[in-house]
């Protein structure tokens, strides 16, 4: 009896060696960062404690203007990626689907997705005004080349049985896209959004940063100009753990196992 | 003439793409010839393609590029020393690798670069402030393909390394290392690649150093045509860079 209880499956404990040196890191971490608080190693105020982030943290939490900024920002990065991810969806499907369009135009897109994308913005204040179109459009450019290639790429690697069935039906380009093609690309497609989202984010921010009146970039320089460290970290602590949560999450929904052959 | 013959239907599609942009550029110059597009928010393209060479002479390219270029170069070093040395840590201690692995590729997809005002609070308006944020920002692909790499080195090779009864420090050198070299280089690329994206950008956003801050610079005095002429210029740096790591990449791994 004694050895069927032995035997029986464990339950697996609720903190395991990596649980517990990811917290000893953790805790090494936060502890260094205090220590260079009060080590007056550097200019005062320059590296805060931890409880003044921490208070900055909670303060910046229960304020309306915190959650109104990051509903600016939110908002401009949704319609900079649906403008970017749609351009860039179209563009994918037309090089993927052509040869000779891919040979002609595809080393353009290849070529000008790993180019800093900051240095368009000049250009998008003079055409888009210094609100918040011009971030709108940074996240919008930003988003359209990973896009453009990963659904490119996802168009070559469907299934040509799926593609002969849709020829025989006789489907007209229209259904053959919304009947085929995106059916069959739907891992490509989420994962270029997800690509795409992680430097239309970047880009969005960073525009913010350099010239706005709102937004959570704003935020970011304003507590900067005003000398504010424990809000300038409490602020790229939240930002941080926005963008990887989102990162994470999308990563989890790219690789859902509903995603079948239709 | 035969091989041109054979050759022509390989080049057209290069010259419908070239042909494309040049099209695209000629309508642009009507359009704004003609004042369907305002000439104080889309220059002239001519006009651009004339700033170029005053861009290049006047404003000190040189030294802007050297400075951007120095800034790249001590950034992807200490990608490569940290980098590899993170990595290999992480494949010899597996624990380590079990802990962290997934933070690191976290660490991947955070916007580092937002956090340039703290860097500039740390480091100063200075180089060091663009070489640490461009080296943290490449650190973790080459910590992620280093072990992807030596993780992947095939069995009989380590047994031969055993069988020569080596050090864990000649196993590693001699087995280990250069078996895992060609996933370490797509890392170190994609390093370089991420680092010269943050030292451009964030030589813009400071306003300090190379070629990043030359646009931030001619925006600022409305040079329309010199603005687009400069980022023309640093889109072809970049083009450059990416082509050359792609071939040296290509070169090593063979």
């Amino acid at each position: 009896m004694a050895e069927i209880v032995a035997r029986a499956p464990a339950t697996r404990p609720w903190f395991s060696v990596v649980t517990l040196l990811r917290l000893a890191i953790v805790l090494f971490a936060l502890g260094t960062w205090q220590l260079m608080a009060v080590s007056g190693l550097f200019y005062r105020g320059v590296v805060p404690s931890l409880p003044a982030i921490g208070t900055a943290l909670t303060k910046l939490l229960s304020t309306g203007a915190f959650y109104w900024n990051l509903g600016v920002t939110a908002q401009e990065i949704a319609i900079g990626l649906a403008i970017g991810g749609l351009c860039g969806v179209v563009a994918g499907l037309v090089v993927g689907g052509n040869r000779f369009i891919a040979q002609a135009f595809e080393p353009y897109l290849y070529y000008l997705s790993p180019t800093p994308k900051i240095v368009f913005f000049p250009v998008m204040i003079m055409w888009f005004g210094v609100g918040g179109g011009s971030k709108i459009a940074m996240g919008a450019v930003s988003c359209f080349f990973p896009i453009a290639l990963s659904v490119a790429a996802g168009m070559r690697l469907i299934d040509p049985v799926l593609i002969r069935v849709g020829t025989s039906f006789r489907a007209n380009p229209w259904q053959m896209t919304t009947k085929i093609y995106l059916p069959a690309m739907r891992h490509p497609i989420v994962n270029g959004l997800r690509l795409g989202l992680g430097v239309a984010l970047i880009g969005t921010l960073l525009a913010e940063t350099k010239l706005s009146n709102q937004g959570l970039g704003f935020l970011v320089i304003q507590a900067y100009n005003s000398f504010n460290m424990p809000l300038l970290d409490a602020i790229l602590v939240v930002l941080f753990v926005l963008a990887i949560g989102v990162n994470a999450l999308v990563a989890r929904f790219a690789h859902l196992d509903d995603i079948k052959p239709m | 003439m035969s091989t041109v013959r054979l050759n022509a239907p390989r080049a057209l599609p290069a010259v419908v793409g070239l042909g494309s942009g040049v099209l695209f550029l000629v309508a642009i110059e009507i359009l704004v010839r003609v004042g369907a597009i305002n000439r104080f928010i889309v220059p002239l393209p001519s006009e651009v393609i004339g700033s170029l060479a005053r861009v290049v002479t006047e404003e000190d390219i040189p030294r802007r590029l050297a400075q951007t270029a120095w800034e790249c170069l001590a950034a992807s070093l200490l990608l490569t020393a940290f980098g590899i040395a993170l990595g290999a840590l992480m494949h010899r201690v597996p624990l380590i690798r079990r802990a962290c692995e997934t933070w690191v590729a976290a660490f991947a997809s955070a916007p580092l670069v937002l956090a340039y005002p703290l860097f500039l609070v740390l480091f100063g308006r200075s180089t060091l402030t663009i070489i640490m944020l461009a080296f943290l920002s490449g650190l973790p692909p080459v910590i992620l393909k280093t072990v992807e790499g030596l993780a992947a080195t095939r069995r009989v090779l380590i047994n031969v390394g055993r069988s020569f009864k080596l050090t864990p420090a000649q196993q590693f050198w001699k087995i280990l290392f250069p078996s895992a070299l060609p996933s370490i280089f797509v890392g170190i690329r994609l390093g370089m690649i991420f680092a010269l994206i943050n030292v451009v950008a964030v030589e813009f956003l400071i306003n300090f150093g190379g070629l990043g801050q030359l646009i931030n610079e001619l925006a600022e005095r409305y040079d329309l045509p010199g603005t687009y002429a400069a980022i023309c210029f640093v889109v072809l740096v970049s083009i450059v860079f990416f082509i050359v790591t792609e071939r040296a990449e290509r070169w090593l791994r063979s």
